[in-house]
């Protein structure tokens, strides 16, 4: 069982579009399990049309909450709070839920035991079928925190789904930028696709992204997603690849043909013939090499 | 007036649209642009500023004096992160795990530890083409973007540009705390989508944080116009949100943004729109309750 993971620095390159054709294409040739690990703008299930199986609420951590009673308004929570979630109305103090980090600092400084740490569902996780295989994806309630440790229960309820099915790949599409939740879906991966666009940002955001893969130990293979856009930025992304030792599998050009099936709710690979679909294709036969090479 | 350019999904174009409009409001007043995109910062490619201040971010984490320390096990106990935990003999420290709260160096009996800084990221400041400019960076590697978002407004604050008449914020994507962290204290939010049905299901995520979870006046930009999808119109008006402004899906606009040139710069006709879009800005902002 090999795990591949969908990576980008840049959001808006293509990920999901790429996630999704490479999970049909896969589950073409064996059992898969699919991961949605970008749990606070997750899309993937607008392509995979999922239906939950199971759906189990997440408890991401606790925050504080100061009981009017027992509060005396000695200050002792604000003075030791780092993250200015204490605040004082009318001399009241109260604890700005979107603020707290769950840090518990108040609730063992305070003299009157007046702060209580309450358990808070910051999201939910499914477990759902799909035509291409099981898939695990979730929804972060908006505004809500610990988006890595949500990744992470993802990825270890797909291992076991992995396990009892004896899968081939688990294909997990993840978040943009190089924090947290994609700290948490890189880690101890087989392989990381980067998706890039030719642009200025897109070479930027390039560079982050295989920054983390090198931290991290995870090999990495680039795709170059609308290519036509600027061919001499696409030349750039090629040849700082190369002066890493990336390959770069394939060249997929601008084409509506992804929004069209994106309406469809389908991969670009089940909608029918383009040239988006055949490079989609080639880049599944060099990942699958790639990663049986290592 | 402080505005935040926030999107829910990525590669809508926050950034295209945060840096046009600083570029039209510093003709208006004086204009501040804050890029806390800190994962994978991009205005400066598209404002090519000089940097003249440096600061380097860092995060209190917890160091152990062997000689104190009788692993009682207290600060372990405490530690809601698991940044520590204590063996036999020793006391280990998980610094990628820690928020840096200071409870452990707080609740330790025998004040056995002592916080020492460890560098996060850094702030670089400057300007660019009369705007007053500064960016966060993460380090590679560092889970955390919430504090360098933090660093970055904190810089603003001191150099007074929440003064300016304009300050406008480049968010992250998403819809986690670092956004929660970017769109705090903004008098209004504005929300760039594209019309797929992707851009939608993110869009009505984000509105949900700006709007329903920090209660912030929320205006719409649609980008890459003309897919002939009419979800997010319906949805926008469904939901009484405005939608100020269109930028069409147009090859050449892609490629002017693919080299890096603004695109009140490229096409010199999204000047007036952007002036307008200002104008709307305000009068929205004017109806953030109190």
């Amino acid at each position: 069982m090999r795990q591949l993971v969908v990576l980008s620095g840049k959001g808006g390159t293509g990920k999901t579009t790429v996630a999704a054709a490479l999970a049909h294409l896969a589950a073409q040739e064996g059992p898969i399990v699919i991961v949605d690990a970008d749990v606070d703008a997750p899309n993937l299930e607008l392509l995979l049309q999922p239906e939950i199986i199971e759906d189990v609420p997440f408890f991401g951590g606790k925050k504080a909450h100061i009981s009017a009673e027992r509060c005396t308004a000695c200050g002792r929570c604000e003075e030791v709070c780092r993250y200015a979630a204490v605040a004082q109305r009318d001399g009241t103090f109260y604890v700005d839920l979107t603020a707290c980090e769950g840090c518990a600092s108040c609730f063992y400084q305070c003299p009157a035991q007046a702060i209580e740490m309450r358990e808070r569902q910051s999201g939910d996780w499914f477990r759902s079928k799909t035509r291409f295989g099981p898939f695990l994806h979730a929804r972060l309630i908006p505004g809500e925190e610990n988006s890595g440790k949500l990744v992470s229960v993802l990825r270890q309820q797909a291992l076991l789904e992995a396990h009892e099915s004896e899968t081939d790949w688990i294909i997990i599409d993840g978040a943009p930028g190089i924090g947290c939740p994609v700290i948490a879906a890189v880690t101890g991966a087989d392989l990381a696709l980067l998706v890039s666009e030719p642009t200025v940002s897109g070479v930027h955001d390039l560079k982050r992204a295989i920054e983390i893969c090198e931290h991290f130990r995870v090999p990495a293979s680039v795709c170059i997603n609308k290519v036509d856009i600027n061919p001499s930025k696409a030349q750039e992304i090629a040849a700082y690849c190369a002066q890493h030792g990336i390959p770069v599998s394939t060249r997929i050009p601008y084409d509506e043909v992804v929004v069209k099936a994106m309406r469809r709710g389908c991969a670009v690979t089940e909608w029918g013939e383009s040239v988006v679909a055949e490079e989609i294709k080639l880049l599944w036969l060099a990942l699958r090499d790639h990663v049986k090479a290592q | 007036m402080h505005i935040v350019v926030a999107s829910g999904k990525g590669g809508t174009g926050k950034t295209l649209v945060a840096v046009s409009l600083a570029l039209v409001a510093r003709e208006v007043g004086d204009c501040a642009l804050l890029d806390a995109d800190v994962e994978v910062p991009n205005a400066a490619l598209f404002l090519k500023p000089v940097f003249d201040e440096r600061m380097v971010v860092e995060r209190l984490v917890p160091v152990v004096d062997a000689s104190r320390c009788d692993h009682c096990g207290r600060c372990a106990e405490v530690c809601q992160h698991n940044a520590l935990a204590v063996v036999p003999g020793k006391v280990l420290v998980f610094k990628e795990l820690c928020h840096g709260c200071g409870s452990c160096a707080l609740e330790c009996p025998t004040q056995a530890i002592r916080e020492v800084p460890q560098p996060i990221g850094l702030i670089e400041a400057g300007r660019a083409q009369g705007v007053a400019f500064a960016q966060g960076t993460l380090n590679v590697g560092q889970a955390m973007a919430t504090p360098v978002i933090r660093a970055l407004k904190r810089y603003a604050e001191r150099a007074r540009w929440d003064r300016a008449r304009f300050m406008i914020l480049d968010a992250p994507p998403g819809t986690a705390c670092p956004v929660i962290e970017s769109l705090r204290g903004a008098d209004v939010a504005l929300l760039v989508t594209e019309p797929t049905p992707f851009g939608l299901h993110d869009l009505k995520l984000a509105v949900e944080v700006a709007r329903d979870v920090l209660g912030l006046p929320v205006g719409v930009v649609i980008n890459k116009d003309g897919l002939d999808d009419p979800g997010v119109d319906e949805y926008c008006h469904a939901a009484r949100l405005p939608i100020l402004s269109r930028i069409p899906l147009r090859r050449d606009i892609a490629a002017e943004y693919a080299v890096g040139t603004p695109l009140v710069q490229a096409f010199a006709e999204y000047r007036q729109p952007f002036l307008a879009l200002l104008d709307n800005l305000g009068e929205l902002a004017q109806r953030r309750p109190a």
